[in-house]
């Protein structure tokens, strides 16, 4: 398992960070805050980070991509993280991309993965059902009909559910409610008859939405992956999404970090550098002890990720390590990025309070510490 | 065929005929290898395994074969490790001279100093101690008041030591001496070698708050050291003494404080890893009853699981020559920690069977548990307390303005 970066690697993530330093620096982020934008991204940035071929950094040549692997979409993400830089990598590239590469037919891949990877097509996953991340509890229902299924229930935090063009939706076709039994993953264009979006701006100025899907009729063609079996399939598809996840959160706080250290060694009080004082030192060398544990396993994970021997237990666990690892010190970073700052960091106008919003959001999507810590737990059997 | 693969496939094959059968089961306390003048070998194999490890140099693997050492690679040294490591193999040899002084003497000594001292240190034949730590001086150990006073072709060597490990068992130390009080605390010390056996010296064992120790007090009464003795230049010492804390630490490391397991490892007992002895305690089956304790663990086998890869990376990194000088700091203080969460995890687990001092009602395992749990509260003291290393980390490592310059003198 490597756990240094290779030299493409290396490359690829000082091309990222040259571009998203210049070109989408966390500016942008407030403007499209401040001018309510009506995607809540910067199409112009999209459309260049398009042709870098960020969206196809893990998708087969076959369908269009650049067989990067994760590792690749690991150090893209790590950079996007430093600039808090709002874009579809998320929803459509890591999640969506991921989800139809993993789970789909020959067909299915073909007609999406290059309309993904070309930036015709954005798509977002529609799972969560409630306010706390729990992917074997579902409502939703999907009834046979003559010719497919017929789709009923709601959906929360679907990001950039506003808009996106197509879902994933997560559905029950049998079992009880909590069963990880009957699940099953279903295409549904967001135009359909039946499907209600409501945009939901969020704390970290991206956006999600609430779905409610009332009667919303599709064909057997739309079913990804196995009928009520979806959910084995499905656990993966969120691995992968929580260790790219993980990345993007090691790049912001990676960057938290750097500002803290520049600000210790700038500003005086008592006539002394702050940073001269070991209450404040302490703390410091704890993030840095902290944050390189996350370096490691995020490289750890994203590496488990390209290696094809590796098993699904052991990707599973190393996503919840790696979530868990890294909600917990984004937390201390983003909390500890405003203390160090005083006043100046409560302010609006300084920019590290956009960390501490990311934050939050990050460490809620896809399961908090505490849920990949109950799951690690099961996953090692006690 | 590469050039490592056939020394993996020579390794191997030396090791498998070699290496005898009872050096490949797990190490038992009272069956490690420390050599020395009258070295003791309770298990016969120990003798005939380290002979033949430090016919090789294998015993210390990197060193340069002028002076007895492996003079393998650093990629090669892996490659014996792990194939070590794959027969299970007990080290043949475990000492502060492999792990402390032989390190900084190659650095540091004259070629006289290591043709001398080198070889012994390789085959076992002298078992080393460490003269650092004074009453008055333990984090600020650059205080130090041993004092070596020049008479002719001597020093004359007064004061004392504490936490000397094995002093009472050692055949030489290497020490820390001032040979200078009207300098800045670091500009005055000097780095010596003498034997345990010179007249004057005297060492009394310390009791811990876990029972008896292999630490010492050592106390020099005008005892006689050649100068030829002094490493180094006088008077610069400190550089040398910071050095080989660094390898100290990497030491601990090694000792498996600070590996990563989060299971203490080479034990079939209920008490080997924590979530088995919660469970075991609490007569559960499938998963741990205790919900706040069952969190307690993930997060602490997570965070070793994390430090486990984190060990690897700077392993990774140093071989690529990348890696930050401090994080020998930075692995000690989060294995030290590490370490003391494992026992009051533990402790948790078990209950009042974990807190029996000695006697009947517990068993030996469960004794242990409470004579480790209490000695674990050492880890962040010895080798440099954890405080002492986040000084280092924020100094060294990130740079942060130095806050010793106002109390240098």
């Amino acid at each position: 398992m490597a756990l240094v970066l290779s030299e493409d690697q290396q490359l690829l993530k000082d091309a990222a960070r040259n571009f998203c330093q210049q070109r989408s620096p966390l500016n942008v982020l407030r403007e499209l805050r401040d001018s309510k934008d009506e995607t809540g991204f910067d199409a112009a940035i999209w459309k260049q980070m398009l042709e870098l071929g960020w969206a196809g950094m893990a998708v087969p040549e076959t369908y269009g991509g650049f067989q990067f692997g994760y590792g690749g979409l690991g150090v893209v993400l790590e950079e996007t993280g430093r600039t808090l830089t709002s874009s579809p990598l998320i929803s459509t590239v890591l999640i969506c991309a991921t989800a139809v590469n993993e789970l789909g037919s020959d067909q299915q891949k073909a007609s999406l993965l290059p309309a993904i990877v070309g930036g015709e097509l954005l798509m977002s996953l529609a799972l969560d059902e409630h306010s706390l991340h729990n992917p074997s509890h579902i409502e939703t229902t999907a009834s046979r009909t003559s010719d497919g299924f017929e789709l009923n229930g709601s959906k929360t935090f679907v990001l950039d559910g506003h808009v996106a063009k197509k879902f994933i939706v997560v559905a029950r076709s049998s079992g009880d409610r909590d069963s990880k039994e009957g699940i099953s993953l279903f295409l549904v264009d967001s135009g359909s008859t039946g499907v209600t979006v409501a945009r939901t701006r969020m704390v970290d100025s991206r956006n999600a939405a609430k779905i409610s899907l009332d009667k919303v009729t599709v064909t057997e063609a739309a079913v990804l992956g196995d009928l009520d079996k979806g959910f084995v399939g499905l656990d993966r598809v969120l691995d992968i999404a929580r260790i790219g996840l993980a990345a993007e959160m090691l790049g912001s706080i990676r960057e938290v970090f750097e500002r803290i250290l520049e600000y210790l060694k700038q500003r005086e009080q008592f006539g002394v550098l702050i940073g001269s004082f070991q209450g404040l030192q302490h703390r410091a060398a704890n993030m840095y002890t902290e944050i390189e544990l996350c370096k490691s396993v995020v490289r750890a994970a994203l590496s488990a990720l390209d290696d094809s021997e590796k098993s699904g237990q052991g990707i599973a666990e190393l996503a919840s390590i790696a979530k868990a690892k890294l909600s917990e010190v984004f937390m201390l970073v983003s909390n500890e990025g405003i203390q160090m700052h005083g006043g100046i960091g409560m302010t609006d106008e300084f920019d590290i309070g956009f960390f501490l919003k990311r934050a939050r959001v990050a460490q809620q999507f896809l399961g908090d510490a505490s849920f990949h810590r109950d799951r690690y737990a099961s996953l090692k059997n006690f | 065929m590469s050039s490592q693969q056939d020394f993996r496939a020579a390794t191997r094959q030396w090791l498998e005929s070699n290496c005898p059968e009872s050096m490949r089961t797990p190490m038992v306390q009272d069956e490690i290898v420390w050599g020395g003048r009258n070295p003791s070998f309770k298990n016969p194999d120990s003798k005939l395994w380290l002979e033949r490890m430090a016919d090789r140099g294998w015993t210390c693997p990197t060193w340069p074969t002028e002076y007895g050492g492996g003079g393998l690679s650093k990629d090669e040294s892996v490659v014996l490790r792990q194939e070590l490591a794959r027969i299970n193999a007990r080290p043949a040899l475990t000492s502060f001279g492999i792990g402390m002084l032989g390190p900084a003497l190659l650095e540091y000594g004259s070629h006289a100093h290591k043709l001398e001292h080198i070889p012994k240190i390789v085959r076992g034949e002298i078992r080393w101690c460490q003269g650092y730590s004074e009453p008055g001086s333990g984090s600020d150990l650059a205080s130090l008041s041993t004092k070596a006073e020049l008479q002719g072709e001597n020093y004359i060597v007064n004061g004392s030591k504490v936490w000397t490990s094995y002093a009472d068992k050692a055949d030489w130390i290497f020490c820390l001496v001032r040979t200078d009080f009207d300098v800045p605390k670091h500009s005055g010390i000097s780095f010596i070698l003498f034997d345990m056996a010179s007249e004057g010296i005297s060492t009394k064992p310390i009791q811990l708050i876990s029972g008896s120790s292999p630490f010492c007090e050592t106390f020099f009464l005008d005892v006689k050291v050649p100068t030829a003795n002094l490493v180094g230049r006088l008077n610069e010492g400190w550089t040398i003494a910071k050095r080989l804390l660094q390898h100290e630490r990497t030491m601990i490391s090694s000792f498996g404080l600070a590996s990563g397991q989060s299971d203490r490892g080479g034990t079939t007992s209920t008490v080997a890893s924590v979530e088995g002895a919660a469970m075991h305690y609490r007569g559960d089956k499938d998963s741990l009853s205790d919900p706040v304790l069952r969190d307690e663990i993930a997060q602490f086998k997570i965070d070793s699981e994390a430090f486990a890869y984190t060990s690897q990376r700077s392993i990774e990194e140093s071989r690529q020559g990348q890696g930050p000088n401090a994080t020998s700091s930075m692995l000690k203080n989060y294995g030290c920690e590490l370490n003391k969460r494992r026992y009051e995890l533990l402790l948790k687990a078990i209950g009042s069977q974990g807190l029996g001092w000695e006697g009947e009602g517990f068993a030996d395992d469960e004794l242990l548990v409470t004579r480790e749990w209490l000695r674990s509260k050492g880890n962040s003291i010895e080798g440099g307390t954890s405080e002492v290393q986040l000084n280092v980390i924020a100094k060294r490592v990130l740079g942060l303005p130095d806050i010793l310059s106002i109390s240098k003198k």
